[in-house]
């Protein structure tokens, strides 16, 4: 496979967005480099940057490599991503409110019922509840890929509680940090007002009436993978760092336990899914989550952020549909690609899967994090014939895409700068009508050789992202 | 504030301050098992830093003997031991890490980098290397935890709690110093030479000799170390400059229940601030300074009730 490289052009020669950066490395000295680059990894260590790897040893904390080459984009290419990124999001947003109100989509015969029906993702309770703005995803997190010139496509879009941005902010304070003298030579396109915009966003889908909403963040705990960036983004907002059990609900209003008593939270950025959220309403056996906050919900007195129920519209097996909700609610064309997805739910599509199982990827429909997936053309007969057991089994649990020629990047690793593969993730904030986002996104990079699996958890790092003005 | 970052805030400081004053405690004993003396008066002097903290049980499930090297390791480095200083260094890391949102960047990497040091060192090496530059270490880390509190947090609520944490863990383990120190010293009635350097090891461990110096320009006598350390109103680990401070602190956080804690609070400073020495030590000095302690102790129970534990719908 010949794939794209970010920094090279084909024939060797250093694109010309790269010219300066490259300049740059060249005439450092690797002793230089070498240095910087420890007091990075202490820097991040010391600041406590860290995640928690699931199914590793409890309490246990990873750094999550950085690295220093960035991944630049040219303004006029981050445009036109931020064009397609608005558009659909705003559909995402739109079908949302459709399939909790009217259910035009399905009337229209676009999507399945039973898809959207039947989604464990899709929540009843949410049915006819009216929402500030019709806003139900401020806070998406699209996985985007690039595989050839201008060729963009949306992998994943994450609408539950997508994390990462944290790293965005932190690798760009490093980066500054690091090597001004970069900064000074090249037009780098600011993220730093991300928490602003954020906070922004929040208060602006607060309750009806409420005219200065009390607005905090809601984790899980200390021993959460994302906890570092909870606190990251409540401290840089000026907001609260809340658990359930900081929350009770009376008469359907939500307060806070305070030092002065019980204080009333308008707006909640929850960074737990929707199961923990409410033990009267979905798992009982959830101690993160707040007794009665549902009905809250439900009555229009606090606002959830990303609202309940979003997971039906970025579960797998809805997205092979969002090409067609672009164009039923915006009536355009869609700016950005789609993966063609094989819906193993259908004998067709399975067949074509279990007969191009070495070159496909497969997903779980309902996984995330980059468990249970397959990725053929990197895996060993015996895991290939293991999936094919998981495919007959259940079929509708999957679903599979043809394997991209993923773009990657010259990258540090141990035996010296090599090329390897990464994503982005765009941070899009929606209000309203109005979507936002800053320039670039958290870039992922499999430091694995050949890998194409870019998550946190499964070995990946990270690299700043430069959206660079002519 | 909500209650449990409250709570979070003032045990980070409680535990940071309760490692240094252990540290202080260790180093002071361990500067007097150094001057010539009987073997057993020293190993009772270690004895008493384990019966202070409530620990024998604990204790003697580890060591069949008391002596020096043991309670050092005990005290120092033993995981187990939630009293020791890893323990109190790793627990103060804990809290901050709860709260990490709440405090300043300065202030979280202190303590972050203060237990990511602490937890590499081995007490074998520690010891080897000289206890002694450990306890400086641990001061030191605690200073300046203190100082990027002063100097980089906003003067709210959340200093209030970290100052009122700080400052009744402080008057406890003055109190605690004094305490054990006094009479170990005390029954001696031996004045002579040594006695000297084991008051003026206790003064410096509350960082005290050079201000004794000062403010009597005398000889050392026990009664006026016991004077300073309660009484004087201008030393930062004296019991009435930590009361003052408790009092200050208390009021600028007071909410509709806190009223009974603030008048306990009211009452143990104006002991302090009317009390005189000649009275305590008529009526014993171990008496009078229990009774503190467990005042000391009436009164985080009652900020806890009042602040920190959620009171639920009712409230």
């Amino acid at each position: 496979m010949n794939f794209y490289n970010e920094m090279m052009d084909a024939h060797g020669g250093v694109r010309a967005h790269y010219q300066g950066y490259d300049t740059w490395l060249k005439a450092t000295p690797p002793e230089r480099i070498a240095r910087k680059r420890a007091e990075a990894d202490l820097a991040f260590h010391r600041v406590g940057i860290t995640f928690a790897v699931y199914g590793e040893e409890a309490g246990k904390e990873r750094l999550i490599p950085f690295d220093i080459i960035p991944r630049i984009i040219p303004a006029p290419e981050w445009e036109s991503l931020q064009s397609g990124l608005r558009q659909r999001v705003k559909a995402l947003n739109m079908f949302l409110h459709d399939v909790y109100h009217d259910q035009e989509i399905i009337k229209a015969g676009k999507i399945p019922a039973e898809q959207i029906l039947n989604n464990a993702q899709f929540r009843p309770e949410m049915m006819g509840v009216d929402l500030p703005g019709q806003v139900y995803a401020h806070i998406a997190g699209v996985d985007i890929v690039r595989a050839g010139e201008g060729e963009f496509y949306v992998l994943e879009d994450n609408l539950r509680v997508p994390s990462g941005v944290s790293y965005m902010l932190e690798d760009r304070k490093m980066m500054m940090r690091l090597f001004p003298e970069l900064f000074a030579k090249h037009k780098v396109a600011p993220v730093q007002h991300y928490p602003d915009m954020l906070l922004e966003k929040l208060r602006a889908v607060a309750p009806k009436g409420v005219s200065n909403p009390t607005v905090v963040v809601l984790t899980p705990g200390a021993y959460n993978s994302a906890y570092f960036e909870h606190t990251f983004l409540a401290q840089q907002m000026g907001v609260e760092l809340v658990e359930g059990r900081d929350l009770f609900v009376k008469d359907e209003v939500v307060y806070m336990q305070t030092t002065q008593g019980p204080r009333r939270v308008d707006v909640i950025y929850r960074r737990l899914d929707d199961d923990y959220m409410d033990p009267l309403a979905f798992r009982a056996d959830s101690s993160l989550g707040v007794p009665g906050i549902l009905k809250a919900y439900q009555a229009g007195n606090v606002t959830l952020s990303n609202a309940i129920g979003t997971g039906v519209a970025d579960d797998k097996s809805i997205y092979p549909y969002v090409p067609d909700m672009i164009r039923f609610y915006l009536g355009e064309e869609p700016t950005l690609n789609n993966v063609p997805t094989y819906m193993c739910r259908k004998p067709d599509d399975l067949k074509y899967t279990l007969d191009h199982l070495a070159e496909l990827v497969v997903k779980e429909v309902h996984g995330a994090g980059g468990y249970g997936m397959l990725v053929g053309p990197a895996s060993t007969k015996e895991q290939i014939e293991h999936f094919r057991q998981l495919l007959i089994a259940k079929p509708d649990g999957y679903i599979a895409q043809p394997t991209l020629a993923l773009s990657n990047c010259p990258t540090f690793v141990e035996e010296g700068i090599a090329p390897r593969h990464l994503d982005l993730r765009p941070f899009v904030l929606s209000s309203g009508k109005c979507v936002d986002m800053v320039p670039g996104g958290l870039t992922r990079v499999a430091l694995t050789k050949g890998s194409l699996v870019v998550n946190s958890s499964q070995g990946g790092g990270t690299k700043d992202t430069w959206v660079l003005e002519e | 504030m909500l209650s449990r970052t409250a709570d979070h805030l003032f045990w980070m400081s409680r535990y940071i301050e309760r490692a240094e004053n252990l540290a202080r405690l260790l180093d002071v004993t361990y500067q007097m098992s150094l001057v010539p003396q009987s073997l057993d008066a020293i190993n009772q002097s270690w004895a008493a830093i384990i019966a202070l903290n409530s620990l024998e049980e604990a204790y003697a499930k580890k060591y069949s003997v008391v002596n020096g090297e043991n309670v050092l390791r005990f005290m120092v480095s033993d995981p187990d031991n939630f009293a020791s200083i890893h323990s109190c260094l790793r627990l103060a890391r804990e809290n901050a890490h709860a709260v990490r949102g709440t405090l300043t960047t300065e202030m979280w990497e202190t303590l972050n980098s203060t237990w990511l040091e602490a937890r590499e060192k081995t007490f074998d090496q520690l010891f080897n290397a000289g206890i002694g530059d450990y306890f400086e270490w641990v001061k030191m880390r605690s200073s300046l935890s203190r100082g990027t509190t002063l100097g980089t947090l906003l003067q709210d609520e959340a200093y209030h709690f970290i100052r009122l944490g700080t400052l009744l863990e402080r008057a406890d383990n003055t109190a605690r110093i004094l305490d054990v120190k006094y009479h170990v010293l005390r029954p001696q009635g031996d004045e002579g030479a040594t006695d000297f350097y084991e008051w003026g090891a206790l003064l410096r461990s509350v960082s005290a000799f050079e201000v004794y110096r000062k403010v009597y320009r005398d000889v050392i006598t026990p009664e006026r170390v016991a004077e300073l350390l309660i009484f004087n109103k201008d030393m930062p680990r004296s019991l009435q400059f930590c009361m003052n401070s408790v009092i200050k602190n208390l009021d600028l956080i007071s909410n509709s229940n806190s009223g009974e804690t603030q008048r306990q609070a009211g009452m143990l400073h104006a002991h302090l601030r009317y009390g005189r020495i000649e009275d305590i030590l008529e009526h014993g000095l171990h008496e009078w300074l229990s009774d503190f302690m467990d005042r000391i102790y009436m009164l985080g129970n009652g900020i806890s009730k009042d602040f920190l534990v959620p009171m639920g719908e009712a409230a």
